[in-house]
């Protein structure tokens, strides 16, 4: 199945991939490909736009329409793309500090406006292609190459901040688990409005090194025994859930979808 | 028939806009651009085109370039700190050949500045504000109409070179209401991105075909699936840290423009045939020189006018011919003299060299160059 995938969804001449052994975001990329899949997409009609980082890469890798843009910027551009072209099927893939730190602003205004854009998130804690330093969702305390004697911020919950703007879906997944994370990736493409799935991915190389947080295995085995489901964490204490990755679709709304209330307008205007 | 109508500098350029084919606008409200993106507000959706107005700057000029790699000619506008913003993607679009056009409605600055007042102080900026080597074409309108038609312009190259172009106004004439002489559909040219004809034929994104400096664009949804990055990229689109690629696609991007200067460069010169005083000035000043040109003439002075519509690439070597026949040449902008500098470069010792600039939010009156042309 992993090799017809490859054949199918990857550039396999831009391959192997740049990012680092055991780094989870080739478990990720895998399983976008594989909720496109899923969907029938035509992949002529699917644009993938990334920003900068780590996880921006992935762009290259995919075999849609690619556009891997500027830091923090791949929603801005997305943005574009879709009230461009809204009958094309528009993916951003975004890291954690892309899409929280400076690309924070474009994240809750898309989410604000629930265009039909799915925005995923390899969130890794931390800024790995610049060499470790704290991101906005690094955990208090841990360290990072800028945070030498720990983080003294507090860190987002992205899932939280995208529902409180305005997403009408948002979930979490993780790298661990990939067929869960791909099913949220699958319903997060399908949604109409814009939705934020939000990966935890794992970075041995820096996070994992600076927060002695051992092995990749290691760190996947965390997200295993961490993880703990929507429907799970309904029944537990916030004090039992400090530290837990909540996993699931964490929730979904209404709202109509921004370029369909553009092209009524439009309709209007013209007095069709 | 034609139309005539009284029209605002910044409505003009929505005119001249869509008459152009854009039928996309991103932008953010700001001082004096922002009857821009009320117009397009207003007629976008009238012409099946869409407009948004973003979070920010930066968004808004990203918003403009995804939507010309749709496939939908794009134009975001902006003033003062706002050009500061939109250099971040400004830079990517050179660099990526995406076209979109880029109004800036020059205020008086640095920072917040003067909101309220006109100034030319961005003119480098349009040619050096973002980072790195690129390609930069500008141009600046002198009266309403060329909101208009210059606006159209600015969309043909923008097209045609597959490159982002500067429609540097000034809160002169984007705020200036006066008659507009409105061409009818197919008096002027319009220009279109040369698309593959089809994904199989298309070969390599970035390749260039016959000897052309410009490679084909495909819209997304098109068929050919290649990949766009701001990193230094091959042919075939994808990244590289080949120092010969990388060498040759800068300069590719350069002499795309530089190559292609007898197609580009813009200018117009006025009552230059016997002139021994020569105005350099161009955009809202040119207007104060044009009284100025007449007042000295109807007192025996001979002095003419060089306009450069190009302002980037600047028609330098026009220029420096004037240069050998006259005087002096006087350079009268709205900043502390940048533009000034391009004619140091280009004249050198042919003839003198004055300057007459303002950086106090007001206007260079005839009055002023007049004096400035009698200094001994």
């Amino acid at each position: 199945m992993a090799s017809k995938l490859i054949d199918e969804y990857f550039r396999e001449d831009h391959l192997p991939h740049i990012w680092c052994a055991g780094c989870g975001h080739g478990i990720l990329m895998r399983d976008v490909a594989q909720a496109v899949h899923n969907l029938g997409l035509d992949k002529d009609r699917v644009v993938l736009v990334s920003g900068i980082g780590c996880s921006s890469r992935a762009a290259g890798y995919m075999d849609f329409n690619t556009m891997h843009t500027t830091h923090g910027r791949a929603l801005a551009f997305a943005t574009g793309v879709k009230m461009a072209r809204p009958e094309l099927e528009v993916i951003c893939i975004m890291g954690d500090g892309d899409a929280s730190a400076i690309g924070g602003n474009h994240l809750i205004h898309a989410a604000r406006r629930n265009i039909g854009i799915t925005a995923i998130i390899f969130n890794n804690d931390i800024y790995g292609m610049t060499g470790g330093q704290y991101s906005p969702t690094t955990p208090y305390g841990e360290k990072g190459t800028t945070a030498p004697y720990g983080n003294i911020d507090r860190p987002f919950d992205i899932v939280k901040v995208a529902e409180a703007a305005g997403a009408t879906y948002t979930a979490r997944g993780t790298a661990y688990d990939a067929v869960r994370t791909t099913k949220l990736i699958e319903e997060g493409i399908r949604h109409k409005g814009f939705s934020v799935i939000e990966c935890a991915s794992i970075c041995p190389t820096y996070y994992g090194r600076k927060n002695k947080k051992g092995s990749a295995v290691d760190m996947y085995r965390w997200q295993k025994e961490n993880s703990v489901s929507v429907e799970k964490a309904k029944g537990m204490t916030e004090e039992e859930l400090k530290g837990k990755l909540i996993v699931g679709e964490i929730s979904r709304s209404e709202f109509p979808e921004l370029t369909e209330q553009y092209q009524k307008i439009i309709e209007k205007v013209q007095g069709k | 028939m034609k139309q005539m109508k009284l029209m605002q500098g910044n409505e003009a350029c929505v005119e001249g806009a869509i008459a152009a084919g854009c039928r996309f606008y991103a932008g953010y409200p700001i001082t004096p651009s922002a009857e821009i993106a009320e117009g397009c507000a207003v007629r976008m959706p009238q012409v099946g085109g869409k407009f948004i107005q973003m979070e920010d700057e930066i968004a808004s000029c990203a918003a403009a370039i995804g939507a010309s790699a749709a496939g939908v000619k794009s134009m975001t506008a902006t003033s003062g700190p706002g050009f500061s913003l939109k250099q971040e993607n400004l830079g990517y679009a050179c660099l990526t050949e995406i076209p979109f056009v880029l109004v800036d409605v020059q205020r008086a600055g640095p920072s917040t500045g003067l909101p309220t007042s006109p100034s030319q102080g961005d003119v480098m900026q349009a040619r050096w504000g973002t980072h790195g080597d690129h390609p930069a074409i500008a141009l600046s309108p002198s009266t309403v109409e060329e909101c208009y038609t210059l606006c159209i312009k600015c969309f043909n190259l923008a097209e045609k070179y597959r490159t982002p172009v500067i429609f540097l106004m000034d809160e002169i004439v984007g705020h200036l209401r006066e008659n507009v002489e409105i061409p009818e559909e197919g008096e002027f040219e319009i220009v279109n991105r040369t698309v593959p004809a089809s994904p199989a034929e298309a070969g390599p994104a970035y390749a260039c075909k016959n000897g052309s400096l410009i490679p084909e664009m495909a819209p997304f949804g098109h068929g050919q699936r290649y990949n766009v990055t701001g990193l230094i990229h091959a042919a075939d689109g994808f990244p590289t840290n080949s120092t010969e690629i990388a060498d040759a696609q800068v300069k590719r991007l350069v002499a795309k423009i530089e190559e292609n200067l007898d197609d580009i460069l813009a200018w117009e010169e006025t009552d230059l045939e016997d002139a021994e005083v020569c105005i350099l000035c161009y955009g809202g000043t040119a207007r104060s020189a044009q009284s100025a040109v007449e007042a000295l003439r109807a007192e025996g002075i001979r002095a003419g006018i060089f306009r450069p519509i190009t302002l980037w690439p600047f028609p330098g070597k026009r220029l420096e011919e004037i240069s050998r026949k006259v005087k002096k040449v006087l350079v009268a902008e709205h900043n502390n003299g940048q533009i000034l500098l391009e004619a140091e470069r280009v004249i050198k010792n042919n003839c003198r060299i004055d300057f007459i600039g303002k950086v106090d939010g007001t206007v260079i009156t005839p009055d002023e160059i007049v004096r400035k042309v009698k200094e001994a």
